[in-house]
């Protein structure tokens, strides 16, 4: 079924007490293409991914994935790095490996052992001894070392240095299948847009443009840095 | 080598210039069978949809072809590449004359300072 998206936002709304975070979010994303969720800090990315993983419950509206709504079906297919480790750090990384095999039924073992081998990864260290940007790498490769058809990452770039960086981005690219889509939520645009497919700009709650990267750099001929700096100057 | 993308320039543009280079200067000959899109984009460091959509854009100015099942390779009509290095190599003099108008040479003097040059 190739015109069904893979992930469809319908009316979302979430509400805070009376805070509102998310407004009227309307998307949809489909197979095969990787996404930069683009926003200032505390411009909703975050909750817009907590509530496509079911961590959290809209307010109103409806997400479906697959066609199905959000529930015990939709997460199996969703692999998501969140923005902070939830690992037990007292485990060594072989015992993390061990963990995900048990949890998750599309987790390939072997190929996150040799992502971490190409990464000079020990896995037979402990999470607590190793460095911020190391434990982060570690994360990636559990995440994409999963056969998903949808990969949420929120701020995989955060705490890495720039030669990291790219490394990160060249394990989102050779990992990533033309079945599947990735989303990656970041407001450090420069670093990731080339290998942006399309961009979705956020701003307080709501969603102020979807496009194409390229068909954007040529419609406003800069980079989408660039525009996103324009459009939100402060 | 390494691969820099100008974050200004549409990226698929970027990767047709490559690529056009690359036939112009016969990395891959005519008649050559070329490499998947996979090998193209993990080599650029690109997303795959990029490259795909550089190499159709190849494709539609007939500098490669898709033998169905096969992949894709370089157009065997040699005269099309030696059109194309042609437009290149008068593309890149253009520039290097226009280059020397803004200083205040003319067309005599520019050619002179490309003498005075060792390769």
């Amino acid at each position: 079924m190739s015109n069904m998206k893979l992930l469809e936002i319908k009316c979302l709304n979430k509400s805070f007490n009376t805070k509102e975070i998310l407004k009227d979010v309307n998307l949809s994303i489909s197979s095969g293409k990787i996404v930069g969720l683009l926003g200032k800090n505390g411009a909703g990315k975050t909750t817009l991914i907590k509530l496509i993983n079911d961590l959290l419950t809209p307010t109103s509206g409806e997400i479906l994935i697959n066609g199905k709504k959000i529930g015990v079906e939709t997460k199996k297919v969703v692999s998501y790095l969140p923005e902070r480790t939830y690992l037990n750090k007292q485990m060594k990384v072989s015992e993390v490996i061990e963990y995900f095999k048990d949890f998750y039924k599309d987790f390939d073992a072997e190929k996150a052992k040799k992502l971490l081998k190409d990464l000079d990864l020990d896995i037979e260290e402990h999470l607590s001894k190793m460095s911020k940007g190391m434990q982060e790498k570690v994360q990636l490769v559990l995440v994409m070392s999963r056969k998903a058809d949808l990969y949420i990452l929120d701020e995989p770039l955060g705490g890495v240095d720039p030669a990291t960086r790219d490394y990160i981005l060249d394990t989102i690219l050779s990992n990533f299948n033309e079945n599947a889509s990735v989303i990656i939520s970041t407001h450090l645009i420069s670093d990731i847009e080339r290998i942006l497919d399309e961009v979705i700009f956020i701003d307080k709650g709501e969603i102020i443009l979807q496009s194409d990267a390229d068909k954007l750099r040529n419609k406003e001929k800069a980079s989408i840095d660039e525009i996103f700096r324009r459009m939100f100057k402060c | 080598m390494e691969f820099t993308f100008d974050n200004n320039i549409p990226i698929y543009i970027q990767l047709l210039e490559y690529m056009k280079i690359y036939l112009i200067s016969g990395v891959f000959k005519s008649g050559e069978k070329l490499p998947s899109v996979r090998e193209f984009s993990n080599t650029f460091k690109v997303n795959p949809n990029t490259m795909q959509k550089a190499l159709a854009e190849l494709e539609s100015m007939n500098l490669i072809y898709t033998e169905r099942t096969n992949g894709k390779y370089v157009t065997k009509d040699e005269k099309l590449i030696e059109k194309l290095k042609d437009e290149y190599a008068i593309t890149l003099a253009k520039s290097y004359f226009q280059g020397m108008k803004r200083i205040g040479l003319g067309k005599a003097d520019s050619i002179k300072y490309l003498e005075r040059i060792d390769e």
